[in-house]
């Protein structure tokens, strides 16, 4: 079952407000304003176990019930559709195909939350989405899903689109919320948590795209059945990616708990001719490399995290025996060292100084002690010593890179350059 | 200046925000599609019409990439130069844009048709490598295709 893509086709135009609704579309919000009370759907969501797809894995209904429902003035609900993980793909996916459910999956979080103004953060690149959703909000506000009063309900909701200017750091909640009120996109100290102090300093509940277009199904059909969904313990689908030299990279909807070799050699169809794999990241950039040993690892959030990884956003990226992982791994802490937001030190220096490491040992000028200098990186921009967790996250592509391809750092040492063909040339 | 269409643009903006200064990135947005890059000139007025100093618009301006503080060209491209694209060998599509506009990162053609930019993940990574060009996506990208894509834009 495939609740999330069953009506996108690739490459169509997205659907319509109308194919929506003739789909069962829009059926859980007139429920739920009709019949259910806000704590009620909150309840669902936890009792579902619906956890967040943007990497975290929270109990999205727990997230909710934070938002204390007796303040009175604005409250918020936020889409983070700011998809910027390297080599995560999926969100655009559900944007460009289905962008009702998503505002369907909005909708039902904002009146759970009883938010009085909602937003979608989305990535400036995502061109065809932006005009997907536009035209989406314009029909959910012509039908009556939006505005004042819906359907007599007494609740009312505004779905206003923000594009975003760039940076990975926008991903992160505090940041996104920063960005929002036109600011540097730089980290917030928590606590206070969004759903306390967020947008403005009122409280704020933000959800990957993925996680809330979970939301319209679970009401219509009930916590049991998405428990059931999924393999193991966590309930539901998920979009899982995989890119690099596959026969067919691609996106597909399985059920949570799917394993790597299942998606690996069934989905993408194997290794490229005359590849082998070699290792991949399970879910995105900011994730440990997973290797052979690993390939039964179910892609849930326990089953990743006991292989010694995350799930992540679940879209993984293949290393095969003809890249270089120094060369691979250089270009993530490239990306890091970029992206970071220069607030606080340890990020801001460190991972500049891992990328220059990782140049000098793929060009031949690399030492031992060079290796001893990246190892003691993942414990200086570990969890605990920067502000947020873009620097933990770098850091674990290189600290497993440094525990299953050691001999590769070795060789380009001993060598004096890199042995593959494929490497960095810059 | 800003232009009255500018003003008017940027104050439906601030209409929509509690605080003046939230509307900052949409009205830095806004000039740049009125004059492809953000001036010294322009960080003052927008600052005016905030009612912000310079220097916090400046500071937002140069936080995000897809802000020209700079001028560009007609035509920005945006290569993607993160992993999935570095895996399937991005770096002959940036040598190919290299030599055929005969400038690197960040520099514009003499013409001022081009700008070309290196970009974090595009997210279409099942196809790369990938880049944009304005609003317009490529994908799966071979060298050779390369003189045919930038002829569309003069």
């Amino acid at each position: 079952m495939q609740p999330l893509t069953q009506h996108i086709i690739p490459g169509a135009p997205p659907l319509s407000l109308d194919t929506y609704r003739q789909k069962g579309g829009y059926r859980a919000y007139e429920k739920v304003l009709q019949e259910q009370d806000p704590a009620s759907i909150t309840n669902l969501m936890k009792e579902a176990n619906l956890r967040g797809r943007g990497g975290a894995g929270f109990n999205t209904g727990m997230k909710w019930s934070f938002v204390p429902m007796n303040a009175t003035g604005p409250r918020y609900l936020v889409a983070n559709a700011d998809e910027m993980e390297p080599g995560t793909f999926k969100d655009r996916f559900l944007l460009e195909g289905n962008p009702h459910q998503l505002l369907e999956g909005m909708l039902i979080a904002a009146y759970a939350i009883q938010a009085t103004e909602a937003f979608v953060f989305l990535r400036w690149a995502y061109k065809h989405a932006a005009t997907a959703i536009r035209h989406a909000i314009a029909e959910a506000e012509a039908a009556g899903y939006l505005g004042k009063n819906i359907l007599g309900s007494g609740f009312s909701i505004h779905i206003h689109l923000h594009t975003g200017a760039g940076r990975y750091m926008c991903g992160e909640e505090t940041a996104l919320l920063n960005s929002l009120e036109g600011k540097r996109a730089t980290p917030r100290a928590k606590p206070p948590f969004p759903q306390v102090s967020g947008l403005f300093g009122r409280p704020t509940i933000v959800n990957n795209v993925e996680t809330l277009c979970n939301v319209p199904h679970i009401v219509n059909n009930g916590a049991s059945w998405f428990q059931d969904l999924g393999n193991g313990p966590d309930g539901g689908t998920k979009i899982y990616g995989v890119s690099g030299r596959v026969k067919k990279p691609g996106l597909w909807e399985l059920p949570m708990g799917t394993t790597i070799r299942e998606l690996l050699e069934e989905h993408a169809g194997g290794m490229l001719e005359g590849y082998t794999f070699k290792g991949l990241l399970p879910g995105g950039a900011s994730t440990d490399f997973l290797v052979e040993q690993h390939l039964d690892t179910p892609m849930h959030f326990d089953g990743v995290a006991k292989a010694g990884s995350r799930l992540g956003t679940g879209t993984m990226v293949i290393l095969d025996d003809r890249t270089c992982p120094v060369g691979f791994v250089h270009n993530l802490e490239h990306f890091f060292a970029q992206e970071s937001c220069g607030f606080c030190t340890p990020c801001r220096e460190g991972l500049p100084w891992t990328e220059k490491l990782l140049l000098s040992i793929e060009q031949g000028a690399g030492t031992l002690a060079d290796l001893e200098l990246l190892q003691m990186h993942g414990t200086l921009l570990g969890p605990g010593n920067t502000f947020c967790a873009l620097a933990p996250g770098a850091m674990e592509p290189l600290q497993s890179a440094l525990k299953y391809f050691r001999e590769d750092f070795e060789q380009h040492i001993h060598q004096q350059k890199c042995p593959y063909a494929h490497h960095l040339h810059r | 200046m800003l232009t009255p269409q500018e003003i008017t643009a940027i104050e439906t903006e601030t209409h929509k925000v509690p605080v003046r200064s939230a509307a900052c990135i949409e009205a830095l947005k806004i000039v740049q599609q009125h004059r492809r890059w953000v001036s010294d000139e322009s960080v003052v007025d927008i600052a005016a019409l905030l009612q912000m100093s310079a220097e916090e618009v400046d500071s937002v301006a140069t936080f995000y990439n897809l802000i020209f503080r700079k001028p560009v060209g007609r035509h920005v491209i945006l290569l993607c130069d993160s992993i999935s694209c570095w895996v399937m060998d991005y770096t002959s599509i940036r040598d190919s844009l290299f030599e055929q506009l005969g400038i690197r990162y960040g520099e514009t053609t003499p013409d001022e048709r081009f700008t070309l930019l290196p970009n974090a993940c595009l997210g279409t990574c099942d196809h790369a490598p990938a880049m944009m060009i304005d609003e317009d996506t490529y994908r799966d990208l071979q060298p050779a295709q390369l003189a045919g894509i930038l002829q569309r834009y003069t």
